[in-house]
């Protein structure tokens, strides 16, 4: 518990110093202790009221009706869909982010990080207003495609890409600015194509960064909810995600409610894990 | 920390007063819920009497200057499970007589009063591009159509009048309430919803409306009642009254309510 114990160590003004501060872990003061053991029933208490209201028993049959699944797979294709995208149009806009230099990219960056902050719901009502019947896009795509997004998957996987990529992009983009810029002018002096570069060199150096923030943009997306109610509404096997499930499922039927918790709970305890090595070591910086 | 509960007491005797004189006041002239009436309630009111109840409370307000009524507008079985999960209610008016009856079960309110009746009417964008024009083109493949989710009463309600014409409907979206299916109507998402005549009534030039005939039309009744627990039912009482006197059952029927 404590590692310095050695008497000699101590000066006498540094042990009465230590001795006010209750000898807990490592000295931390009780002023400090106190909320911070508030912070950590007021996080996990919830948790722990999921786990002793579950209902176990029906948790099987619960868990394999048609319309669970159907909710679980469509929130999990949908939320893979949108990770897929944000890594191919997320990423090239990481690095140009990162490594480009114009004016206006400062500004450039605060807006397409804005979804970071705006409130979902918000960006639902958005996107409606891009790409809904009415929206400044979706217009002429109706009228000359006779294409309508909302109400669709697609309408899904874009509220979900509209949110969460920002999560992509700020990681990438940050593991990008420290990483080592020599590597890759040693590569485009030894004769590789810019192309080449990023491909062989940069990738590489940026995969690990890369995986997390695909990983991170993937929960949130999964996590969706307020977007997606707004733009993509609601039905059953097309447009009804996880998220929107539960919510519906707390009117008709709490332990289902609590059941699906329990599923995106374990998905997201999984995200931990996978993440472990970035955050949950106090060495590595975001 | 003294400081604190002596508060909370002096809030408790305050309430407690509010309650005692607030009663005698109500006992002394129920009709017109008189002049001895203060403090602040909430009222949970389904989505379809937001224009109605906004009135009303307005009203009620006017007529006891200590009041303040505060509404929360959402579906009735939203509003239920919130009550059941102890949401601060003092009010509860519900759209159907299932959603009040799961909250009579649960304990929370005794004896709810009929006050009004609502049909249903198709929702369509003015321009109706799809054409609309009877219930059975709602089950067209290329009509768009949004409607409440089913435990919701308009969902339920919506389900009825399309058991009755004998067809079957595959909306696009079942959206929360029906404020959601309207919007949705009056942004141009849909091509049609199925909302209260009410509703249509409310949203004016942005929706166009088309009629159901009675004969496969379907209602729903809306219930209202003093939550048991309520820290102000004397307020709470009288709000009720006062949306069952003539002057409340004005107010609905300008809006298109039905009686009960």
């Amino acid at each position: 518990m404590t590692r310095k114990l050695a008497p000699t160590r101590l000066t006498a003004g540094e042990r009465a110093r230590r001795a006010t501060i209750g000898g807990g872990a490592r000295g931390a003061p009780a002023a400090l202790l106190a909320p911070a053991l508030v912070a950590v029933v007021f996080l996990l208490l919830p948790l722990l009221g999921l786990l002793v209201r579950a209902p176990w028993g029906r948790l099987g049959s619960i868990l394999s009706e048609p319309d669970v699944l159907q909710a679980l797979e469509l929130s999990l294709w949908t939320a893979t869909a949108a990770t897929a995208v944000a890594l191919m149009v997320g990423v090239p806009l990481a690095w140009l982010l990162a490594r480009a230099s114009f004016p206006g990219l400062r500004l450039l960056r605060a807006l397409v990080t804005l979804p970071l902050v705006l409130p979902p719901v918000v960006g639902g009502v958005a996107l409606l207003l891009a790409f809904g019947r009415e929206g400044i896009v979706g217009k002429y795509l109706d009228q000359w495609f006779g294409l309508t997004i909302p109400f669709s998957p697609l309408a899904v996987v874009m509220a979900e890409t509209f949110v969460a990529m920002p999560f992509l992009i700020i990681t990438v983009e940050g593991a990008l600015r420290t990483a080592d810029q020599g590597f890759e002018e040693a590569a485009a002096t030894l004769g590789a194509s810019r192309m080449t570069v990023f491909r062989r060199v940069t990738l590489p150096m940026v995969g690990p960064s890369l995986a997390a923030g695909a990983v991170l943009c993937w929960a949130r997306a999964l996590g969706e909810f307020g977007a997606t109610i707004t733009f993509a509404g609601s039905f059953p096997g097309r447009t009804e995600t996880m998220p929107i499930a539960i919510y519906y499922a707390l009117e008709t039927d709490p332990d289902a409610a609590v059941a699906l918790s329990l599923v995106l709970l374990l998905v997201s305890v999984a995200v931990l894990v996978a993440l472990r090595d970035r955050w949950l070591r106090s060495s590595v910086a975001t | 920390m003294h400081r604190i509960s002596v508060s909370v007491i002096a809030l408790g005797l305050a309430a407690t007063g509010v309650a005692g004189c607030g009663s005698s006041s109500s006992v002394a002239d129920p009709a017109t819920s008189g002049s001895g009436l203060s403090g602040s309630i909430t009222v949970l009111a389904a989505a379809s009497l937001t224009e109605s109840f906004t009135t009303l409370g307005q009203q009620f307000e006017a007529a006891n200057p200590g009041v303040k009524v505060t509404f929360s507008f959402a579906a009735s079985s939203a509003l239920a499970t919130q009550i059941d999960n102890g949401a601060p209610a003092d009010v509860f008016a519900s759209a159907s007589a299932k959603n009040m009856d799961q909250v009579v079960t649960a304990g929370y309110v005794t004896s709810p009063t009929t006050f009004a009746v609502n049909v249903m009417e198709i929702a369509v964008p003015p321009a109706n591009a799809a054409n609309v024009t009877s219930v059975n083109d709602l089950a067209k493949p290329a009509v768009k159509v949004a409607l409440c989710q089913p435990q919701v009463p308009c969902g339920s309600t919506a389900e009825k009048v399309f058991t009755n014409a004998k067809i079957t409907v595959t909306p696009v979206t079942e959206e929360p309430d029906v404020k959601s299916v309207l919007s949705k109507v009056t942004l141009g998402e849909v091509d049609a919803g199925v909302v209260y005549v009410t509703d249509v009534m409310a949203a004016g030039s942005k929706v166009k409306g088309i009629e159901i005939p009675a004969d496969v039309n379907a209602s729903t009744s809306y219930p209202i009642a003093a939550v048991s627990k309520s820290q102000n039912l004397a307020v709470a009482q009288a709000f009720v009254t006062y949306v069952l006197s003539p002057a409340g059952a004005k107010v609905l029927a300008a809006d298109g309510f039905q009686k009960p």
